[in-house]
């Protein structure tokens, strides 16, 4: 699915990463705790989260994800657009709810690979 | 090549230059995306740590031929039962970094992850010191 499929599907206001609509997503990870991040996600995939704070964006860039969407119709502030920027990461904002915003896409067809098998 | 930061208290924002820095060093060294990232990973965690539970301290990284050695020391308050620690989801975070994203009980585990050689060493009263080794 590409960004700008995810884009429609989460009706999601675009708050970075305009000219990467066109980049392929195949899977995603919900998550407000970033160490759930850092110890299951294994392969490049969106990142969901109710988590709006510098910490997401460094997180995310860590792990070399490309991807982070807001939930919860939460805004993110000035310093959290630019960081996303400066990484070149597309970073969305919707209004549904976490829960909402995963099914919506798993629905559309995204998976939840890419994630650490958990014992 | 040695880097060196100091990790401070103050600032939980600032939490992460450290391993925002490894990271970009060791990409302009060609290294490759999952090494990186492990480092990348072994360090935010360990410098997050410090932040949390020590009131800062002092991260090192040592970049040689065929491995990366990774440092944390600090002077808090040290851990007392350390295979506690280590337990996934164990957490004694107060729940002002809960909100932040971090505080899940799985920073130790994920360094430990990480890395090919894990140690970790912990007085109470003095402090704690981490080391970490990625092989290249
Ligand atoms: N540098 C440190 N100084 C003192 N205590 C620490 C330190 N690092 C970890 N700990 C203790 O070990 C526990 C587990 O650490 P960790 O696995 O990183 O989880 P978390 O940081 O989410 O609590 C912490 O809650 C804390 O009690
Ligand atoms: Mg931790």
């Amino acid at each position: 699915m590409t960004v700008r499929r995810m884009t429609e599907i989460l009706e999601a206001r675009i708050a970075s990463g305009e000219d990467q609509m066109d980049l392929e997503v195949s899977a995603a990870c919900g998550a407000d705790l970033m160490s759930d991040v850092m110890a299951f996600v294994k392969e490049k995939v969106v990142l969901l989260t109710g988590l709006v704070n510098p910490q997401a964006i460094r997180t995310a860039d860590l792990m070399d994800i490309r991807v982070v969407v807001l939930v919860r119709g939460k805004s993110p502030t000035e310093d959290i657009v630019a960081m996303a920027r400066e990484n070149g990461m597309v970073l969305l904002s919707t209004k549904y709810s976490m829960f909402l915003a995963c099914g919506r896409l798993y629905e559309a067809g995204l998976r939840g690979g890419g994630i650490r098998e958990i014992a | 090549m040695k880097l060196k930061f100091e990790v401070g208290d103050e600032d939980f924002s600032l939490a992460g230059r450290a391993s925002s820095e490894l990271k970009g060093v060791l990409k302009r060294l060609g290294i490759g995306p999952d090494l990186v990232r492990r480092a990348s990973i072994a360090m935010y965690e360990g410098e997050i740590n410090m932040v949390i539970h020590a009131g800062g301290g002092v991260a090192e990284a040592e970049i040689e031929a065929d491995r990366v050695v990774l440092t944390l020391i600090d002077a808090g308050p040290g851990i007392p039962d350390l295979s506690l620690a280590m337990t996934e989801g164990w957490s004694t975070a107060p729940d002002r970094f809960r909100e932040l994203g971090f505080g899940a009980g799985m920073g130790l585990p994920n360094m430990r992850r990480n890395c090919d050689e894990f140690d970790i060493e912990s007085e109470v009263g003095k402090g704690t010191s981490v080391r970490m080794v990625i092989r290249l």
